[in-house]
């Protein structure tokens, strides 16, 4: 099980290329620091934090510890005091800031959407001040909508005030994303909508994701989103003091400190049951059959093994009965009738569903199903207590994007980033996303 | 009665025509006036102070007053009459202004700017619109008001229905004077009952669906 196996988003962010959109790109914070006249401490302290093309980097902390400052820094609706930030390689700090905000997806809670304007027009305004036609505006925003799950047609002239609040977010995303930016920044922007809406929100700002690749920064005070969306995340303390910046896994497995600690709350063992896919587990292989076959034969096979259970599956490898010794021998043939109350988890599933799955069906083990429902193997609870054992077990084969501020010993290694690309940056182990960062390492 | 009207009907006419051309003028010219300073004070919060203020206090100084002190500097005729006019009229729309545009909120604001919205542009394309029916029904306060005080008008020379009023008041007890002064009056109130109503029209056709309640 390795660590980019839990990332379907991650993982494949270089296929981005291929479709009409455009992926990500990598952000990098040089010792930002931002520090407001008349109070001592700064609001963020020279912040040096690289953000992988195409991941989904959260930030999390209690509140004005700094991090919507950070996030606000990127796009500069707060100027930072001192340092650069660079984005595909070009430091933006100096350029128009207008211009940068247009190339920058800006999501807010509850959307920001303008009550005068319908949700069309909406959408529209980073692309009518980009100076597209009519048509070609048109025929995005009925995309986009489309993308976020909304039918164009009921809710395109529809005004802010006419939508759910789950709704009106769902438009703010699509707006963000109207102009096709690389890189996406969202502030708290589920934090306005009821739990089971956040939750909807949150799988599908993931599926956008898988086909989008953007560079997405959120800032959450939510650990559990933080987990759940994140590929990386940094636990920020006052000052955005950076006190760690790592996966979910390993901020799980190993809080930096007791503050990091203090912040996952308790059951850091469980909130690893749904941070892991069934996928990531080893499925056991159980004896399959299928309708038609004689009992007696299935049977054999099964004391060869020692099993107790045989899967019949259907003519699509779809699990449709789960048939016990004793059944077994008291048919002569298998039928083909479908059982529906099989325990049964997609294999994209997470383990906390599959541990749910065998608890209702008490019988302490889940048929994992893959594409188009065809049988995989079979989970059991066994398999889940020794993921986590083996999550917690896990260390320092990977490295997490750098990410520190400026002072005491972090100085030393961002003296050493500057000086050039080959032992400075310990990029994410994804490769080909990082080059453009060690690039801006040895221009500036 | 009936016969002062029908006898003068070409003239109450022409008096109520200008009458109500004066308070429109003026109207448009306070709605300017009073957007601009609006939008140059709202964001620095003593200024802002200071324009609730003025309005305040402005509201308080008779019309009559303030026409007969506009008389030194500025002489008879409409210009004085203007003047005091849009003076009034500028108040109640300056201080629905700046309630307007302290309601919209920060997050909104702030959402146009990162969408990468000008500050121009947002004052024009997010602001405005959404203070809009705020100041709108400050236009439709300071309408009735000004309807009022450009009677008064008739004190320095100026145009309007005032006329009929000032006449009919410095001849008490002559012939045909409280017919005068009911011709006025009453002129009046119908003005301001149609510019009102006028109002209402214009404010169903510019507040947008979306912000109507």
């Amino acid at each position: 099980m390795s660590e980019n196996q839990n990332k379907p988003a991650n993982q494949n962010n270089q296929t981005a290329q291929g479709d009409s959109s455009t992926g990500g790109t990598a952000i990098l914070l040089k010792e930002v620091t931002k520090s407001y006249p008349g109070q001592v401490k700064a609001a963020v302290g020279g912040l040096t934090l690289e953000i992988p093309a195409g991941s989904v980097v959260m930030f999390v902390g209690p509140s004005g510890c700094g991090k919507t400052t950070t996030l606000k820094m990127i796009n500069r609706l707060i100027e930072p005091t001192e340092g650069q930030i660079i984005i595909n390689d070009e430091d933006v700090t100096g350029m128009d800031a207008d211009k940068l905000r247009r190339s920058i997806g800006y999501v807010i809670q509850a959307g920001g959407l303008f009550p005068h304007m319908t949700v069309a027009a909406n959408i529209a305004i980073v692309p009518k001040m980009l100076g597209w036609d009519k048509a070609r505006i048109t025929a995005r925003v009925d995309e986009l909508l489309e993308l976020v799950s909304l039918d164009p047609a009921v809710y395109r002239d529809r005004y802010p005030k006419e939508l759910s609040g789950g709704q009106q977010q769902r438009v703010g995303v699509a707006r963000a994303l109207a102009a096709d930016p690389p890189v996406l920044l969202m502030d708290e922007p589920f934090g306005a909508v009821d739990p089971i809406t956040r939750q909807r929100l949150q799988d599908e700002l993931l599926n956008i994701q898988a086909e989008l690749h953007k560079t997405i920064v959120c800032v959450t005070h939510d650990f559990d989103e933080a987990m759940k969306l994140g590929d990386w995340i940094a636990v920020f303390d006052e000052g955005a003091q950076l006190v760690q910046y790592d996966s979910p896994e390993r901020i799980l497995a190993q809080p930096a400190n007791e503050f990091v600690e203090g912040f996952i709350g308790s059951g850091a063992a469980l909130k690893q049951l749904s941070l892991q896919r069934v996928r990531d587990v080893t499925l056991l292989q159980p004896v399959t059959a299928s309708p038609g076959e004689n009992a007696s034969d299935v049977l054999s096979q099964l004391q060869g093994t020692g099993a107790k259970h045989a899967v019949v599956l259907d003519a699509r490898r779809r699990p449709i009965q789960w048939l016990s010794t004793r059944q077994l021998s008291r048919m002569e043939i298998i039928s083909d009738q479908v059982d529906p109350s099989l325990p049964q988890v997609g294999e994209s599933a997470t383990l906390n569903d599959a541990l749910d799955e065998m608890l209702v069906a008490s019988s302490g083990q889940a048929l994992v199903t893959g594409a188009r429902g065809a049988f995989v193997g079979l989970i059991n609870v066994e398999s889940v207590t020794e993921a986590i054992a083996a999550a917690r077990r896990t260390n320092g084969d990977h490295s997490a994007p750098v990410g520190l501020n400026s002072g005491t010993m972090a100085a030393v290694a961002v003296a050493a980033a500057d000086q050039g690309p080959d032992d400075a940056l310990p990029l994410d182990g994804d490769g080909p996303d990082g080059t453009s960062l060690e690039d801006s390492g040895v221009r500036s | 009665m009936w016969n002062f009207v029908t006898e003068r009907w070409q003239q109450i006419l022409f008096a109520s025509y200008q009458h109500l051309s004066l308070v429109v003028q003026c109207l448009i010219l306070a709605t300017v006036l009073a957007v601009i300073i609006a939008v140059l004070t709202a964001r620095t919060p003593w200024l802002a102070g200071l324009a609730n203020g003025v309005s305040a206090v402005g509201l308080t100084i008779p019309s009559f007053a303030m026409i007969g002190l506009m008389i030194g500097p500025l002489g008879f005729g409409p210009l004085p009459s203007v003047v005091v006019v849009t003076f009034f009229a500028v108040l109640p729309i300056l201080r629905n202004a700046l309630v307007g545009l302290n309601g919209v909120p920060a997050a909104t604001v702030e959402a146009a700017r990162g969408l990468g919205m000008s500050r121009l542009r947002t004052l024009a394309t997010v602001e405005l619109p959404m203070a809009w029916p705020v100041i709108m029904s400050g236009i439709r306060v300071s309408a009735q008001m000004v309807m009022g005080v450009a009677a008064v008008a008739a004190f320095v020379l100026g145009p309007g229905l005032g006329t009929f009023i000032f006449n009919g008041l410095s001849r008490l007890g002559g012939a045909n004077s409280l017919n005068s002064v009911v011709v006025g009056v009453v002129g009046v109130v119908i003005l301001a009952l149609i510019l009102d109503l006028a109002l209402v029209g214009l404010s169903r056709l510019t507040i947008r669906r979306g912000l109507r309640v």
